[in-house]
């Protein structure tokens, strides 16, 4: 029987969480040993895990930044995990204080220490809902309150999609997200991927054994399958791309523009596209 | 370009080609003081830059390291010294995410190597080897105070941030009992308070809770329900699938069923329910409980019973109605080849006088009687006794020897309704009529055996009733005749299938043309010309004798009416039958006026001639219509006269003009010579009628020497075969003319 949408899932921190694991790639320390004896693992068949993650925060700093520049001052980011820094709302707020920031987790740790966090600031919430069930997130209370679904939203959906298998459809998740947003709101996707990785697909392909064995199942999807996510939106320049190659910042002195980046960073794809 | 991770070591930052103009590690870099520290920061950021998680971009990064770098200079000039401020360096590393210790050594490296050269003393004043040994001194003692102050902040923000996430899973464990407690509390709720019984029961059968709509449906025994096991719960009315289900459900291969179940109520009384079985399973799919969703059907089943009931019986006497024993019938109809039935049909004779005399609850109190002692003559196996509305009943048997038990059946019917009947403090004796059919299964439909059955009790009524009678073919196909006829009659008038024929009366006295009496016949499309006793008493049962009677009075007043114009005026007279039922009926009189007016012809033309037995015993009531026409001038002339006993002292009374003698009386005069009885008959019969005034007309004259005879009696008119046959209306024109030239056939 399919547990009831008002029937929380059990809190069991003896099993390892996918955000509290992102959270330990990041250095932090918001994590159980059940969680770094599994990144760890995920570690020993790609060690430069910890790059991509970085690359993803460096990704999304880069186009939130983007958006804000482009007018767009509300954000729905699904799939937040656990906030450490360079958070959404503070690169927001940083660019401009009129920042409304909707959170989005599944992971009840994580919905609870966002919550702790962001006590306080009435310009930020966290949701606790499922981004396979598009219907839960957008008729929450803390959306309606905080986003103006008459104007354009950047909708993230940074290193989340890759969580959701094919049974979940998670193209007609995007769908009906992308239906309820108004012309001129911008997707923020980046996806797991083979291609890109500095390693043979036999090797990286460990990492998604571990992710299997949590019952997390990784999906590296094709740069075409990971493209189709933009299915009405059209995608800004330079398209969907490696991380480090979408808008990289240029210094302000013109010198050292291009930095020596890791080659871990240019696994997998981000792009931004913006609904018509 | 891409190179692998640098996980350490300024040396090979600094060598790298992108690096800071550093001219050589001995040889103190030119510029100013701020100029050097810029380049100090960025040989530190890009040293450690690889191994920090920051989302900040290079340069980004290294504008934070700049106030460190100064920071640390200033340490490293001041007087007196102080290596405690690189405490806060260390833990400024912290706090923008340097938490790799790569980055405390890469930093420790880039100090050792690079502090003092970049940022040292840039004059000769403080070059000598005192001086640069004091530096070095501090260098040294401020990269100890960095590691311990690193090392301090990494300690600190990694116990808060364990506090935070063990603080965040206890908040969030707390939340989820919460809602579960808070899920846990509206299912109880649901569970308690649905209308619908359910339960829940381990796979072994073992029923581990109910809510209280279940236990009170099953009687609100708690031990009859509780800690029992499912398979204890068997009633003799489970459909044998119901447990093979059962068995497939808990053995996981079925997830649920859905079926009509009865159980014992601990009093013995039986539950009737509409159950629903589902499998419960675990979040690993595994089968853990059955759960039973069960509603009470017990009051909807007991109403549809009901509800059969009635629609099968007789409300009144409570037997089988007509419905149900269609459907037996059918059944022993449709049997096996060799069986045989037999069935009565029971019509009461004269209950029709005991309604009309005692009431209709009397009546109905006789039909109850009547009932209950004709279910006690169908007591074999396979007997079935139903009514069928009215005063008709039937009994059927069934099975083998038929003939001798329906025989049988008759016989006790008709014994069992001879005993009289006590009713309204009267003894009434009531008496049936029983047709049988008897015959093999699957030879005929119900609707044939029943219609043979009732031509049959019609038959037994006919022969005087008080008696059976068996089924033949032959009569069946007179009734059945009879009944197509009687159907197609209404059809038949709308299609004007019916016509008249014209049949001549004479002036005895000089062998004129009196007038004609119009005769009724039927073109039936299969059965060719019928005379109207074929179909005259028909229609006055069922009552179209009124309208068909109107038509041919206006049919025949029309066709009078043409002759008297063809004839110049001269008074043709019309003769039209008035049936019975046309006397009873209430617009008699305005009907004929309105068809004299609308034609034109004179009441004086017009003769109704309406048979002597109807008006035996007529009241002054039923002779109104009559008189009020014959004051009008219409001739009512009294037809078969002499057949019907009637009161002769009774002619007086009557509204008459005309006697219309019998033909029995003539037939004795064709003969040479004539029956001298008839004759002294008919003689007193012209004395009597004349001496009241009234005309004599005689029918069935068939020869020269009876119309001789009669003429002699002193008859007034004649009418028959001698004279003409009847036939259509331009033949009269004719015989008219030639003022009634005998025509022997």
């Amino acid at each position: 029987m399919e547990r009831p949408a008002w029937a929380p899932p059990g809190i069991d921190i003896s099993v390892p969480s996918v955000s509290r694991i992102y959270d330990y790639y990041l250095g932090g320390s918001h994590n159980f040993e059940v969680d770094r004896q599994t990144a760890r693992r995920a570690m020993e068949f790609m060690p430069g895990l910890p790059k991509i993650m970085q690359a993803n925060r460096a990704f999304m700093r880069r186009a939130v930044r983007h958006a804000v520049a482009e007018g767009v001052t509300q954000f729905l980011d699904i799939g937040s995990g656990i906030p450490t820094f360079g958070n959404v709302h503070e690169i927001a707020r940083a660019a401009t204080p009129q920042a409304r920031v909707v959170y989005v987790d599944h992971d009840p740790v994580a919905v609870a220490h966002s919550r702790a966090v962001l006590t306080g600031d009435e310009h930020t919430d966290i949701v606790a809902a499922d981004l396979r069930r598009p219907k839960e997130i957008l008729a929450a209370p803390e959306v309606g309150r905080l986003l103006d679904l008459g104007r354009p939203v950047a909708l993230l959906l940074v290193a989340v999609l890759h969580f959701l298998e094919d049974t979940d459809d998670p193209y007609a998740a995007v769908a009906e997200l992308r239906d309820a947003l108004a012309p001129g709101s911008l997707l923020i996707l980046t996806h797991a991927s083979y291609e890109g990785i500095p390693l043979p697909e036999e090797v990286a392909g460990g990492t998604v054994s571990v992710y299997r064995d949590i019952r997390n199942p990784l999906v590296m999807r094709t740069g075409e399958q990971i493209r189709g996510f933009f299915d009405g939106f059209e995608l800004l320049e330079p398209g969907l791309v490696s991380m480090p190659d979408w808008r990289p910042d240029r210094a302000e002195d013109g010198a050292d523009a291009e930095s020596p980046e890791d080659p871990y960073a240019f696994s997998g794809f981000g792009g931004v596209g913006r609904k018509a | 370009m891409r190179l692998p991770a640098q996980t350490a070591g300024a040396p090979k930052a600094a060598a790298a080609p992108t690096a800071a103009p550093v001219t050589g590690a001995s040889a103190a870099p030119h510029g100013g003081i701020e100029d050097r520290i810029a380049r100090f920061a960025t040989i530190w950021g890009r040293a450690i830059f690889p191994v920090t998680a920051t989302s900040l971009t290079r340069t980004e990064f290294e504008r934070h390291l700049l106030p460190l770098t100064r920071r640390l200079t200033e340490a490293l000039h001041a007087r007196p010294f102080d290596a405690s401020v690189a405490q806060q360096v260390g833990a400024e590393l912290v706090a923008v995410h340097c938490t790799d210790p790569e980055a405390l050594a890469g930093t420790l490296g880039v100090i050792e190597s690079y502090l003092v050269l970049y940022c040292g003393p840039d004059g000769p004043e403080g070059s000598g080897v005192e001086g640069t040994e004091e530096y070095r001194s501090r260098c040294a003692r401020l990269q100890h105070a960095i590691a311990a102050g690193y090392a301090r902040a990494l300690r600190e923000r990694t116990l808060r941030e364990q506090e935070a996430i063990a603080r965040s899973a206890l908040t969030a464990r707390t939340d989820a009992q919460q809602a579960l407690h808070a899920s846990e509390e509206r299912f109880r709720a649901v569970f308690e308070g649905a209308a619908v019984g359910i339960g829940i029961a381990d796979l072994d059968g073992n029923v581990l809770e109910v809510n209280d709509t279940l236990l009170q449906m099953f009687g609100g025994l708690e031990g009859h329900v509780r800690s029992r096991n499912v398979s204890e719960w068997g009633h003799p009315d489970d459909t044998p699938h119901v447990w093979r289900m059962y068995g497939e459900l808990v053995r996981g291969e079925r997830e649920s069923y859905r079926v009509e179940k009865p159980y014992y109520r601990h009093d013995g009384t039986v539950l009737w329910t509409n159950l629903t079985v589902s499998l419960l399973r675990d979040a690993d799919g595994t089968p853990q409980y059955q759960l039973a969703l069960m509603e009470d059907t017990t009051e909807r089943r007991l109403l549809n019973l009901r509800l059969r009931y009635e629609a099968t019986h007789d409300a009144l006497t409570g037997l089988p109605n007509r419905t149900l024993f269609f459907e037996r019938l059918e059944k022993a109809l449709g049997g096996a080849g060799g069986d045989r039935y037999g069935l009565c049909y029971l019509d009461l004779d004269g209950f029709k006088a005991v309604n009309d005399s005692l009431g209709h609850s009397a009546g109905d109190r006789l039909l109850v009687e009547v009932a209950d002692r004709l279910q006690s003559c169908a007591t074999g196996p396979g007997e079935v006794v139903a009514r069928l509305g009215g005063d008709e009943f039937v009994a059927l048997t069934t099975g083998s020897d038929t003939e001798q038990k329906v025989t049988d059946l008759a016989i006790r019917i008709l014994t069992a309704l001879s005993t009289p009947i006590r009713l309204e403090g009267r003894e009434l004796t009531v008496r049936g009529s029983i047709g049988i059919v008897e015959g093999r299964a699957k030879e005929r439909t119900p609707a044939e055996v029943l219609r043979s059955a009732d031509i049959t009790m019609y038959r037994a009524k006919a022969a005087g009733g008080n008696r059976f009678e068996f089924a033949d073919a032959e009569a069946d196909a007179r009734a059945i005749t009879r009944h197509g006829l009687t159907n197609a009659l209404p059809a038949a008038l709308e299609r004007g299938e019916f016509f008249i024929e014209y049949q001549p009366l004479v002036h005895m006295r000089d062998g004129s043309v009196h007038g004609a009496e119009a005769l009724v016949r039927w073109s039936h499309p299969q059965y060719g010309v019928l005379g109207p006793d074929r179909f005259i008493p028909l229609a006055e049962r069922t009552g179209l004798i009124v309208p068909l009677g109107r038509w041919v009075l206006e049919e025949a007043v029309r066709q009078a009416r043409i002759w008297q114009r063809q004839h110049g005026g001269s008074a043709l007279r019309i003769n039209v039958n008035l049936s019975p039922t046309q006397l009873h009926h209430p617009g008699l009189v305005a009907d004929t006026v309105a068809v004299l007016e609308k034609s034109g012809l004179a009441p004086g033309a017009l003769c109704l001639e309406v048979t002597e037995s109807a008006l035996i015993g007529a009241d002054d009531e039923l002779l109104e219509p009559l008189r009020r026409l014959a004051a009008l001038g219409v001739d009512i002339a009294l037809d078969d006269f002499g057949t019907g006993y009637s009161n002769l002292a009774n002619l007086r009374r009557l509204p008459v003009s005309v006697l219309k003698l019998d033909r029995s009386f003539t037939q004795g005069m064709q003969q040479q010579p004539a029956n001298p009885v008839d004759v002294k008959i008919v003689e007193g019969i012209v004395a009597l009628a004349h001496s009241l005034e009234l005309a004599v007309t005689v029918e069935g004259v068939e020869t020269g020497a009876q119309a001789a005879q009669l003429r002699a009696l002193g008859c007034d008119t004649a009418q028959g075969w001698y004279y003409a046959r009847p036939g259509a209306p331009d033949r009269i024109h004719t015989l008219s003319l030639s003022d009634a030239v005998p025509t022997p056939s």
